[in-house]
């Protein structure tokens, strides 16, 4: 068949050869992100900041400044009026044909009136023919608790993993993979930071779903590391990590493509309402690729994983 | 050579084809869901066939999401005034041995009493300990089970603090809740909407999730309202609002006039909880109105009423607001009468519905509302489906290319993987989201993950040992640990996300999770299945994966 073969190289990769570099990198784009995350902040959506979110469409042609101009002048707090477009977007357009004239409105939290109501009505005289495609609207108490929650998701995902690592292999091997985790969610936290794509409950559940898949690939090499240290007792760690890497290099390739393809037909045709969550995963399948790599093997590589693993000891994770 | 027994493909075989049963009906969907919301019409959908669909989220399909907080702390201070208006006026008279006593401000679970006479704060407990067994505080309304120590008594200083125990609290708090939902559940009924779903969340939220419905606008205009009616004896009426009010009277402003102002009773003579019955109607003037009636004993005291009163006004009070003050003409026997206000037809609808429905025992707060008009679900449900179909024939494409005849092994395995994920969600009942669509999605180009482990395996051991058969058992074997830990890792974010998700997210958590089962058992035991078949049958010389 046409790929096959592709992956069969004989010559071995060395992985490690500008690993050096690439730790550099590694840190520095997260320094990167924690300090533009501090720096720009995030673009919270709604559910994260409270407030209202409105999706509004018209047959006939309007523009940002039409709506901007509907609205202002009244006591609603920040508006911010953003055009859903996307070249593509026509493909999948459905009932709307285009997305020419679809708009998102947000408005900030104000306390007292029914911000709903006001901006319905407000619309609803200046903009002919308008649709109110989806209305969201968070209090504060709310948004506050979502904060939370997600935060604790991910904590508590890290950490379980953690765990399970630490029971599966060895504390070197739990250490490196949630530090691959912990780089991977950063650097999808800067990402966000630098792109201002809206970071919602949506991006949370892309984020675990991230730490799920970059640990499946890091478990995958790992298991390999593991088992090449039983097989070749004498080989040094550099050379075992690296046979390891590359004996799984066709197989992480095969799955990031799979991954990518579904995901790519998600961001393309899966609609607007998706596209920021099937952007941080497109994202996250890249890094985590990398980094069970680069992070997750390179600090094994560091910590200097024991050696003296015998079919005796059999304390030393549980094998299948 | 491979054993395949009759117990290992007919089990596979059946498993397989209840789960295409179960998951058909998915596949016909509008045929399916015809034939459910109209029985008795003939459908082209055998009877035979299971009909459960799996049920589409609010995202999906549109409808009204809503998170609301029932303000239980209302209650409780409003319990807390009765008790103070109760203690004072027994306090009062012993006044002598007490000196002067009055309430402090403090926080709502509690009351705080300054005692005049420092010594005789032990007088004081004893006598305020009395109102501990005092049913006063259960007005019917509440009558449930009453534990006898209501109320925790401590003094500090001159100070009495007065709080209620914890298990009252929490007893109150339950039936405060399980009051406000079982009339919000009437007033959603009212909408007449199709299947709303409404559960009570964490201690003191009710969710509401209401399908099909487009706007929020009518919802908001019947759970908004506490709805709490009385009819109150008139004082006396001024446009300037600083009446010198008793302690049992108050002062509240009128709806149709905003300069004007009533000096109410605070005890109202008859109260909406006695109402039997409220209908919209017209006045003798044709304008729109509501017409109620009371129940019998309810009606005794407002027949005795209207005929100690002739002449004079008596004030009808909705949620604190006056909306009308007739004066009464003649003696009301028959305990039903009519409301009449500055109403339109909506409106006087509207409160008869609210009025039939039971006042709210709190005020509820919106905390969170959704909204997704029905276009843009269906135009998620069609973009959702484009992307499942193209994704999934792309990864059919790549894993054929890929790995050929076992390519095509796992991707008949990888069909069978969303045949059993649709089938599931159908059986379980759970609720498919966008976000879902989406764990499918991605649960598409995961689930080759565990084949992949395998025919990399294979292949490694191809290149190494002799036989054929033996590859493919070493190749199982040895991938078998990679895929435990690799699926046991996504299994644990799924969960954490189910856990901490709420709404749509919870969606994903579940698709992606029933996804990584699913995809585990076709890899392990399908896909095997057809590998162990061919080697049988064809008995290959090469094995070229």
């Amino acid at each position: 068949m046409l790929f096959r073969g592709l992956f069969n190289q004989s010559k071995e990769i060395e992985f490690f050869r500008f690993s050096n570099l690439l730790s550099y990198i590694s840190l520095g784009a997260i320094s990167a992100s924690i300090f533009l995350f501090f720096i720009l902040g995030l673009n919270y959506g709604i559910d994260f900041r409270g407030g209202t979110m409105f999706m509004v469409s018209s047959t006939q042609k309007i523009k940002v400044s039409d709506i901007r101009n509907s609205l202002s002048g009244t006591i609603l707090g920040d508006i911010s009026i953003s055009q859903a477009t996307n070249p593509l977007e026509t493909l999948s357009a459905g009932t709307f044909g285009s997305t020419d004239n679809i708009f998102i409105i947000k408005v900030e939290k104000t306390e007292g009136i029914n911000v709903e109501t006001k901006v319905k009505s407000l619309l609803k005289n200046s903009v002919p023919n308008i649709k109110f495609l989806q209305i969201e609207s968070v209090g504060s108490k709310v948004s506050s608790e979502l904060v939370r929650n997600g935060m604790l998701a991910v904590f508590f995902a890290v950490i379980s993993v953690l765990v399970y690592i630490w029971l599966r292999f060895e504390w070197q091997f739990a250490l490196g993979a949630v530090l691959a985790l912990i780089h991977d969610v950063i650097l999808t936290v800067g990402v966000f930071s630098i792109l201002r794509y809206e970071f919602n409950l949506s991006i949370i559940a892309a984020l675990l779903t991230i730490i799920g898949y970059s640990l499946n690939d890091t478990v995958v090499v790992f298991d390999r590391v593991r088992e090449n240290l039983r097989n070749f007792k004498s080989l040094p760690l550099l050379k075992v990590l690296n046979l390891s890497i590359n004996n799984t290099l066709s197989r992480t390739i095969m799955t990031s493509v799979t991954t990518l393809l579904a995901l790519f037909a998600l961001y393309f045709l899966g609609g607007d309402v998706i596209r920021g969550f099937t952007f941080a995963m497109i994202w996250g399948v890249l890094v985590g690729t990398y980094s069970s790599i680069f992070v997750a093997a390179k600090i094994l590589l560091i910590l200097n994983v024991k050696r003296d693993w015998d079919e005796k000891d059999s304390k030393a994770g549980t094998q299948f | 050579m491979p054993q395949l027994s009759f117990f290992r493909i007919s089990l596979i075989a059946t498993i397989c084809l209840i789960a295409l049963l179960f998951a058909s009906p998915n596949f016909f969907y509008n045929t399916v869901d015809k034939k459910i919301n109209s029985p008795s019409q003939p459908s082209p959908w055998p009877d035979f066939m299971p009909s459960t669909l799996v049920k589409l989220g609010l995202d999906l399909r549109g409808g009204v999401y809503m998170l609301l907080e029932v303000k239980t702390e209302d209650v409780i201070r409003e319990k807390f005034d009765f008790l103070w208006t109760d203690i004072r006026s027994s306090l009062v008279k012993k006044r002598k041995e007490l000196g002067a006593i009055r309430r402090l401000d403090s926080s709502t679970e509690q009351l705080k009493i300054e005692i005049g006479n420092l010594d005789s704060i032990d007088f004081a407990i004893r006598e305020i300990e009395k109102f501990n067994s005092s049913t006063e505080l259960f007005s019917s309304r509440w009558s449930g089970s009453v534990t006898r120590d209501v109320l925790e008594i401590n003094s500090e200083d001159n100070i009495v603090t007065i709080t209620f125990s914890t298990e009252h609290l929490t007893a109150l708090e339950k039936q405060v809740i399980d009051q406000s939902l079982e009339i919000i559940r009437r007033r959603v009924d009212e909408t007449g909407t199709r299947e709303p779903t409404i559960q009570r969340q964490g201690r003191k939220r009710v969710l509401v999730q209401v399908p099909g419905l487009g706007s929020s606008e009518e919802l908001i205009s019947l759970l908004g309202k506490t709805a709490k009616l009385t009819f109150n004896e008139v004082v006396s009426m001024d446009t300037n609002s600083s009446f010198p009010a008793k302690m049992d009277e108050m002062v509240i402003g009128s709806e149709q006039n905003t300069d004007l102002f009533f000096l109410l009773k605070k005890r109202p003579v008859v109260s909406g909880e006695n109402l039997t019955n409220a209908q919209p109607s017209f006045d003798e003037n044709g304008l729109p109105a509501v017409s109620f009636s009371f129940n019998p004993s309810a009606a005794l005291k407002f027949g005795n009423y209207t005929k100690e009163n002739i002449g004079s006004p008596f004030a009808i009070v909705l949620d604190d607001v006056v909306i009308s003050a007739p004066t009464i003409r003649s003696h009301i026997p028959g305990g039903s009468g009519i409301i009449t206000g500055n109403f339109s037809v909506e409106e006087s609808n509207r409160l008869a519905i609210l009025l039939r429905s039971g006042a709210l025992p709190a005020e509820i707060e919106v905390l969170e509302l959704r909204t997704i008009g029905p276009e843009l679900g269906r135009d998620s449900i069609n973009a959702g489906k484009v992307a499942a179909i193209i994704g999934g024939f792309l990864v059919l494409v790549f894993m054929w290319l890929s790995y050929g005849l076992f390519g095509i092994f796992a991707n008949v395995a990888l069909m069978l993987n969303i045949i059993l994920v649709m089938a599931l969600l159908s059986v379980l009942g759970a609720t498919l989201t966008l976000p879902g669509i989406a764990g499918i999605v991605l649960t598409i180009g995961m689930a080759v993950d565990a084949n992949v482990l395998v025919f990399e395996r294979i292949k490694e051991e191809i290149k190494r040992s002799s036989s054929i058969y033996n590859s493919i058992n070493i190749g199982y074997e040895k991938a078998l640990s990679s895929i435990v830990d690799a699926n046991v890792t996504t299994m644990i974010a799924a969960v954490i996300l189910f856990f901490f998700g709420s709404g749509p997210i919870k969606g994903f958590s579940v698709t992606l999770g029933l996804g990584i089962i699913t995809s585990v058992f076709t890899a392990l035991l399908i896909t095997r299945l057809f590998i162990d078949a061919y080697i049988l049958f064809y008995k290959p010389k090469v094995l070229r994966v």
